[in-house]
């Protein structure tokens, strides 16, 4: 402080620029108390309760007729969910990023809406449009279609909350590709679609495929607005969040606990699946 | 063909302004998530603005208005101060088990937000691993606001940590040795070299946390009891009033948490455009 020249080896010498010895063991406990207290425990708990009784109970837990209609139903909704948001989403990203429209930039604001809206509300608002009386309920009731307490609501509810992912997933990586390949494929006398399905989709492949992954471990762990539209008809419309809801409402935590952790195994593969394909693909961008 | 003067409409991205992705899309986008919200903003104000005003100024809804602001700005200010402190550890430090630590930030999304719930109650409910804490600490925890700030906290928690890390990373630690060098100390460098420059980052996790966290519903709803007046955040009191077939007062609700939300939506809007800019 006192003397503003420095002696050459003190910029050198990195544990002199940075000031550590214990300060960083001081944010290493903090950081490792915060994540150990909020995540670790609570999951350690979970397991513990879900294998206390044994595994021939867990087994019990997760094979009862309706624990396996709720699984099997929430499985069916998320995987159409994830198919027709991998498509969509994949549009959505191509149109915001490769074509100049008016209202692009509102579009693409427009598409975070989703992070921001309580889930509920969601809920609450497809309740309004597709309800028995509803703004658009009345005409599909008429026409015996029914969107509301059944599948079609559920998975509107999911289409919806999930709708950002494979956007921004891939929209990055659009941004990023260079437009060589494309306009070669173009001056060849290419189509449009034959440039997207021959040069573009191969490449933004593995974006594709992180969203759909976290469209797919969302959509099996969404409540909110599942729970007001799908009506819950145990066996028919009740997935598997809302029957762990009704286990723990019913004092059952053995058994919610148990289909909790088989659901919270699921999704945290599919999280940390993202997780190595990310780092994939960083590492082969750094090889290039 | 020799000739490239044609090249940026080969491209073909202003050729046709309204080719036929783009209505899908607009179509697409428009149904899934402009409807929904013009057609709260009609079942909240349909039967006029009285009904609605009247609905929100219940003593009910305005404490469970109260109470999610005071669980949303609580778990914002927590997940802000640990996540940051959390993400500068995952960034600039070097240690065995970092990548562990790094790879549980990630869980509360994969989490269900009824299965934290849950988990909260296998802590420190009856028969918990921490049932003996309430009545140490004297207060309870779960069916009342300290389990339902825990809840908060918990499912939000990867914002801050997960949109800060990316920004630090980027800025490098340049600035930080030129601080030291001048003799700063490790909080001056931090508070004067660190944080300005990454406070956008810090601002976009913290509006997402505080989106999320106005917004939970499922933890919150297993681990509060919902007693009205008492336990009753915004969200449980619109799932109430549904239940009790009250639509006015739901919908007015809903719709307020929605503009809330949109008005979160334009912070989280501007603090990416902030982002890349630099």
């Amino acid at each position: 402080m006192t003397s503003p020249t420095l002696e050459p080896h003190e910029v050198e010498d990195p544990s002199l620029t940075f000031p550590r010895p214990w300060g960083n063991w001081g944010l290493r406990t903090v950081a490792g108390l915060y994540l150990g207290a909020m995540i670790l425990l609570p999951v350690a708990a979970i397991l513990h309760s879900g294998f206390e009784q044994g595994l021939r109970h867990f087994w019990q837990s997760i094979t009862q007729p309706i624990a396996g209609r709720a699984l099997y139903l929430t499985l069916l909704t998320a995987g159409v969910t994830t198919l027709i948001n991998a498509i969509m989403g994949t549009m959505a990203a191509y149109v915001l990023v490769r074509h100049k429209f008016p209202g692009q930039r509102i579009l693409n604001a427009f598409i975070d809406m989703p992070f921001a809206i309580p889930t509920l509300v969601t809920g609450v608002m497809l309740v309004i449009l597709y309800g028995p009386q509803g703004l658009f309920g009345e005409w599909f009731t008429l026409h015996g279609i029914e969107i509301v307490f059944a599948k079609p609501g559920i998975i509107l509810a999911l289409l919806l909350v999930t709708y950002p992912f494979t956007v921004r997933s891939v929209q990055p990586v659009l941004l990023a590709m260079s437009l060589d390949q494309e306009e070669a494929a173009y001056t060849l006398g290419a189509s449009r679609w034959t440039t997207f399905w021959r040069i573009v989709l191969p490449s933004i492949f593995p974006a594709i495929l992180t969203g759909s992954l976290l469209t797919f471990a969302r959509a099996i762990g969404e409540f909110g607005s599942i729970v007001v539209v799908s009506g819950n008809i145990p066996g028919r419309t009740l997935t598997a969040p809302v029957h762990i809801f009704g286990l723990i409402e019913s004092e059952d935590r053995t058994g919610a606990s148990a289909i909790s952790i088989l659901l919270l195994s699921l999704s945290f593969t599919l999280v940390l699946l993202v997780d190595w394909l990310q780092k994939r693909r960083e590492a082969a961008r750094g090889r290039i | 063909m020799a000739e490239f003067e044609t090249e940026p409409r080969l491209t073909g991205s202003e050729s046709r302004r309204f080719s036929l992705p783009v209505v899908l899309v607009l179509l697409y986008t428009a149904l899934l998530l402009l409807a929904p919200i013009v057609a709260i903003s009609w079942g909240a104000l349909s039967s006029g603005l009285g009904v609605a005003y009247n609905a929100l100024s219940s003593a009910d809804a305005l404490h469970a208005l109260k109470l999610t602001l005071i669980l949303g700005v609580s778990a914002s200010v927590f997940n802000a101060i640990l996540g940051l402190c959390t993400a500068w550890v995952l960034v600039r430090d070097k240690f065995w088990g970092q990548s562990l630590l790094n790879g549980l930030v990630d869980l509360p999304f994969a989490i269900s937000p009824v299965i934290a719930g849950l988990m909260l109650i296998l802590l420190f409910g009856r028969g918990g691993w921490f049932e003996a804490l309430p009545d140490a600490l004297g207060m309870p925890i779960v069916f009342a606001l300290p389990g339902m700030f825990l809840a908060t906290a918990f499912v939000s928690l990867p914002f801050v940590v997960r949109e800060v890390m990316p920004v630090l990373r980027h800025l490098g630690t340049e600035g930080e040795e030129a601080a030291y060098t001048l003799g700063a100390s490790r909080w001056q460098a931090f508070w004067h070299v660190t944080l300005p420059a990454i406070r956008w980052g810090l601002l976009y996790g913290v509006s997402l946390t505080f989106a999320r966290a106005l917004g939970e519903f499922g933890a919150v709803l297993v681990v509060s009891g919902g007693v009205s007046g008492m336990t009753e955040t915004a969200t449980l009191f619109i799932f109430r009033s549904m239940d009790d077939r009250n639509y006015p007062a739901a919908y007015a609700m809903a719709l307020v948490l929605a503009l809330i939300s949109f008005g979160l939506l334009m912070l989280i809007e501007l603090s990416k455009s902030k982002i890349r800019e630099r």
